[in-house]
């Protein structure tokens, strides 16, 4: 590959990927809130 | 019966998945390599992610913030959601867009999933084994035209797949597809990422390596950046890759609390999707096209800057090189992969019709699913049987009514809602700090944006308008006005019953 298409390539995938990668971490490792929430599967009552 | 305001998403991971799910679709595979190869390269790159982040980041935050907040007052639908920002009667009728859009696009992109289905099956049966190129595509034609009985019957199934889905509602239907739909075409999609880029001339037939497709599409040719028909054409791209101006976002979104956050799941959701457009969308048909093609080839066929050509009439080709084996499984694995990013999308635009039925009718689950697939149905056969009506179609709801009602909501939210209650409902419940030029951003460059991008189109608009057709596109542009007006009407009829309560 030329050298300007390996750094277009390298840089904007590198970019996204920790772009993607951050913010998918942040969803794993931030405390959920407290209840009722909007999500069922973590709800503190039977269903 | 259930009522939708009953439905929840179970995790955040699963609405986190549906929303990516919805954006991710036929165009990361397809669409996006053929842009970048037909308006500079490498360099599309630049004004593709200004795009992104001057207009589809800021329209990410503000359709997950009309959701939320539409969801409040129990609308998961846009046209009472554009009607809770603001009272005036107008809004509403714009709010149709929201749902006209949805089921006017489901009409041929249920069709174009129900051909991923079926290459996935003459994959698996190794149908394609020693054809030759020309025979794959004359497969390809004598399909789209109705040779045999066969598209209408894996269309008619993928409709009912669909249906099916919904009908198990937001967790037990939506949620579940995007969960085991999601995770597969990562997989598929990175496999054949490493197939595509490791492709090595002289193995199964391979007249060069797949890195020099790699380096013909990311090769930047900086003077395109000048060219204002480039950054519409990246513009349009950042549309359609994010499933921007639909009412499908809003949908997904007003499932979400008040007090939840929306602005970590938009960013999610929407690099997710960038991930797989840019980094897996890049790496698989080019660089697989140019081995055996050569790039002269592959140019002239992304010349219409879809890539329909390659994934359907070429790649079916070229896996044939690799032997029975190989072949069925590059097959399954592609079709397949396009059939899970189809599907996802899909099942977004069923969601919001099905919302509005519910929330303004009173409608069941079940019975809206239905209904919804019988409309798909109905609106679908012109599309089916011909392909002037389907271009028809793609043209104004996935194209230019995507703009209008884009331009519609950002001045509903940012000017007429006003920016300062909009950046509260925006962060409100923020998991991130969303960076504060984002709040000018959407009040003043994001509009300014759009509105480039629509006065640029009329001149193509009118050309279209003013040109002679034919009567099977009359009869197309005749169902999406009459499409439109009868939602106009439900919607009438909707807002004299809650007036009348």
């Amino acid at each position: 590959m030329s050298t300007s298409a390996l750094l277009m390539l390298v840089v904007t995938e590198v970019t996204v990927t920790l772009f993607t990668i951050f913010f998918f971490w942040k969803v794993l490792t931030v405390p959920p809130k407290p209840e009722p929430d909007s999500f069922a599967d973590n709800d503190d009552e039977a269903r | 019966m259930t009522n939708s305001k009953k439905e929840t998403w179970g995790s955040r991971m699963g609405l986190i998945l549906a929303m990516a799910g919805s954006a991710v679709g036929l165009g990361n595979f397809l669409r996006f390599p053929a842009q970048a190869i037909q308006n500079g390269g490498g360099a599309f790159i630049i004004p593709y992610l200004t795009c992104f982040v001057l207009m589809g980041i800021p329209l990410l935050y503000v359709e997950w913030g009309m959701g939320r907040y539409g969801g409040k007052s129990g609308q998961h639908s846009t046209p009472f959601m554009f009607g809770a920002l603001d009272k005036r009667f107008f809004w509403k009728y714009l709010g149709v867009f929201g749902i006209f859009t949805n089921l006017a696009v489901a009409a041929y992109y249920c069709y174009i999933e129900s051909w991923t289905l079926s290459w996935a099956y003459h994959s698996a049966a190794g149908h394609f084994l020693g054809q030759t190129q020309g025979q794959v595509a004359a497969f390809f034609n004598t399909y789209v035209g109705l040779g045999t009985s066969e598209p209408v019957m894996f269309w008619i199934f993928c409709l009912v797949l669909n249906t099916w889905i919904l009908s198990r509602g937001l967790k037990g239907g939506v949620e579940m597809a995007a969960k085991i739909g999601m995770p597969m075409l990562l997989l598929l999609g990175v496999i054949l990422a490493i197939r595509g880029v490791t492709l090595s001339a002289g193995s199964h037939g391979a007249i060069y390596d797949g890195v020099i497709g790699l380096n013909y599409l990311w090769q930047p040719n900086f003077s395109s950046i000048w060219d204002p028909v480039v950054w519409r054409n990246a513009a349009g791209q950042i549309f359609f890759t994010l499933s921007l101006g639909m009412g499908s976002i809003h949908c997904y979104a007003s499932y979400v609390k008040s007090k939840d956050d929306i602005a970590l799941n938009a960013m999610s959701a929407g690099w997710m999707n960038e991930f797989v457009e840019v980094v897996l969308g890049s790496a698989i048909i080019i660089p697989i096209a140019v081995g055996y093609l050569g790039v002269d080839k592959v140019v002239q066929m992304t010349k219409g800057g879809s890539g329909f050509g390659i994934g359907f009439m070429t790649l079916p080709y070229l896996f044939a090189q690799w032997g029975p084996a190989l072949s069925a499984m590059a097959g399954v694995m592609w079709f397949g992969l396009l059939f899970f990013a189809g599907i996802t999308s899909s099942l977004a635009m069923g969601t919001p019709c099905m919302a509005f039925m519910e929330d303004n009718f009173r409608w069941g689950r079940t019975k809206a699913a239905w209904t919804f697939g019988a409309a798909v149905l109905l609106l679908g056969i012109p599309c089916v049987l011909s392909q002037e009506a389907f271009g028809e179609f793609d043209y104004w709801v996935g194209t230019i009514s995507l703009v209008i009602f884009a331009m519609a909501e950002i001045i509903l939210f940012a000017w007429v809602f006003g920016m300062e209650k909009g950046w509260k409902e925006i962060t409100r419940g923020a998991d991130i700090k969303v960076p504060i030029a984002f709040k000018y951003i959407i009040k003043y460059v994001t509009p300014l944006f759009l509105l480039v991008v629509f006065f640029g189109s009329l001149p193509e608009i009118w050309a279209t308008l003013t040109k002679k057709i034919t009567g099977a596109v009359l009869f197309a542009r005749i169902l999406m006005v009459a499409l439109f007006a009868a939602i106009s009407g439900l919607v009438y009829v909707a807002n004299k019953k809650k007036v009348a309560l």
